[in-house]
């Protein structure tokens, strides 16, 4: 199976690389790639959108339709994660791990028994409990807040330098997985549960679809930023960037509530009681 | 940018690349992949795409082994081939 | 950068690409363990990539956000020094839909995990014939 696969593989790559001839070579500024269509989305966009991050521009207001699919991809993602891994087993009937912090001994409490309930003696732990790190631990909470102001620049920032929606969103979320790594699950879900997370999904996808459909009421075609510059009373370049700064807050918050439904799905198997 | 630093970075992810499905044990591939990434990233980012690098580092890099690591702890981490 | 490009450097890109697609196709066709074919179908997307960034690539030509102060542009633009911007756009949605489809795969290798025990795909087959033999 192997050597099958082996020499399938090979002769294939000898036949791409073999065929690798008739391109045109590396960096050329006369290759037909450069020199048809690219050419008016570069010297147009600053013409037409005000925004000279020329990617932002083409991703969010020339090409929005397929921005907009991408969005909805995401969410799917996210839905189809929920739906694959939470099912209905029995959660509530698991043996739970308690420990006495005074005298730091360990309870075990089978199903059936009484969990003592939010006292101060008492902690939840994990199977895989560490003892307390301080280290980590406020340097996490000390760094989170800068990561979540870091991603609210990259998304507002999108129009002048690399970055824009997506990338914003997920550094968004990946703050919320740095407390999740560093504390436990369950302290992360405190902050940010999973209905709230989905919830804010599904806003950032009616943001994005909903500014089309603004756009339409408003007499102009489906997702063209122009027709909202009597809304906001400006000229319709100016309103052409502050559509694509909407619907870039649209997917970045999209992409943000995604990410951190699949981690809390992925690292509890769906029962969302421990992390990793 | 110089060739030589794009040539360096060719056989460094080549390299990563066949580590990270030859290795026997899933959390190593998950950190060579995790480092795969990020070598990817730096050779689009001579190559001028600054955008598509910007989110390769922050998705491939961040999410994409945080998301692996957390599956292979529910699973196991040996892998016989 | 050199002007003058003997072959291994003007192709190198390409024949690279290639070696990075043929080892993730390998991955997915030869492994047999499940969260190895889904590192292999990652490569395929990055080394795809990869090809569609290289065609965007001009020589002497800078990234693709135009100079300006305070929003206007302060020289004029030329498409000659900017790189293709467009591959740059198809590659970000394929960055989005690769990381969609990373997630669901890892719900999915959790839930064959449970049902099964096994990663190996040689096992799961036996435990499935097992199964049908049963009924």
């Amino acid at each position: 199976m192997k050597a099958g696969a082996l020499a399938v593989v090979v002769i294939l790559g000898a036949v791409l690389i073999f065929c690798t001839h008739g391109f045109p070579p590396w960096g050329d500024p006369a290759s037909p790639a450069s020199r048809h269509v690219s050419p008016y989305y570069i010297e147009q966009t600053m013409r037409d959108t005000a925004v000279p991050n020329i990617v932002t521009a083409v991703l969010a207001d020339y090409r929005g339709y397929d921005t907009m699919f991408e969005t909805i991809v995401i969410f799917t993602a996210g839905i189809a994660c929920i739906f694959l891994l939470r099912t209905r087993q029995k959660t509530e009937t698991e043996t739970r791990l308690y420990r006495h912090v005074p005298t730091g001994i360990t309870l075990r409490i089978e199903k059936g028994g009484k969990f003592p309930k939010d006292s101060i003696d008492f902690e939840r732990i994990d199977s895989e409990w560490v003892p307390y790190d301080l280290i980590v631990k406020t340097t996490c909470r000390l760094i989170v807040p800068f990561i979540q102001l870091f991603a609210l620049y990259v998304i507002a920032h999108g129009h002048y330098s690399p970055g824009g929606g997506f990338q914003g969103g997920v550094i968004l979320g990946a703050a919320t997985l740095l407390l999740a790594v560093a504390f436990d699950l369950r302290s992360a879900k405190r902050r940010l549960s999973e209905k709230t997370a989905a919830f804010i999904g599904t806003l950032g996808v009616f943001i994005y679809a909903g500014t089309g459909i603004v756009c339409m009421l408003l007499g102009a075609n489906y997702l063209d930023y122009s027709a909202l510059a009597p809304l906001m009373g400006v000229d319709p370049v100016t309103a052409r960037s502050h559509g694509i700064l909407i619907v870039e807050i649209g997917v970045g918050i999209a992409v943000m509530a995604v990410m951190v439904i699949l981690y809390y799905n992925i690292s509890s198997a769906g029962r969302q009681d421990e992390g990793l | 940018m110089f060739w030589q630093i794009e040539f360096v970075i060719f056989i460094i992810v080549i390299i990563l690349a066949v580590g990270a499905i030859s290795v026997k044990d899933l959390l190593s591939a998950a950190i060579l992949f995790g480092a795969y990434s990020f070598m990817m990233c730096l050779l689009w980012a001579i190559m001028g795409a600054v955008d598509v690098a910007f989110t390769e580092a922050s998705v491939g890099a961040g999410i994409s082994t945080v998301l692996f690591v957390a599956a292979i702890f529910r699973t196991s981490r040996r892998t016989k081939d | 950068m050199d002007t003058s490009f003997s072959m291994p450097i003007a192709y190198a890109n390409y024949w690279e690409f290639v070696i990075l697609m043929m080892i993730g196709l390998y991955a997915i066709i030869a492994k047999k363990n499940l969260a190895k074919r889904v590192i292999g179908l990652n490569i395929l997307q990055t080394a795809v990539i990869l090809f569609f960034i290289s065609i965007g690539a001009k020589q002497q030509a800078t990234i693709p956000i135009i100079e300006h102060v305070n929003g206007i542009s302060r020289v004029a633009i030329e498409a000659r020094s900017y790189i293709n911007p467009l591959p740059h756009v198809l590659m970000l949605t394929a960055i989005v839909v690769a990381v969609a489809t990373f997630g669901v795969s890892m719900a999915l290798i959790i839930k064959i995990y449970q049902q099964y025990g096994t990663l190996e795909e040689n096992e799961i087959l036996e435990k499935c014939h097992e199964g049908k033999k049963q009924t």
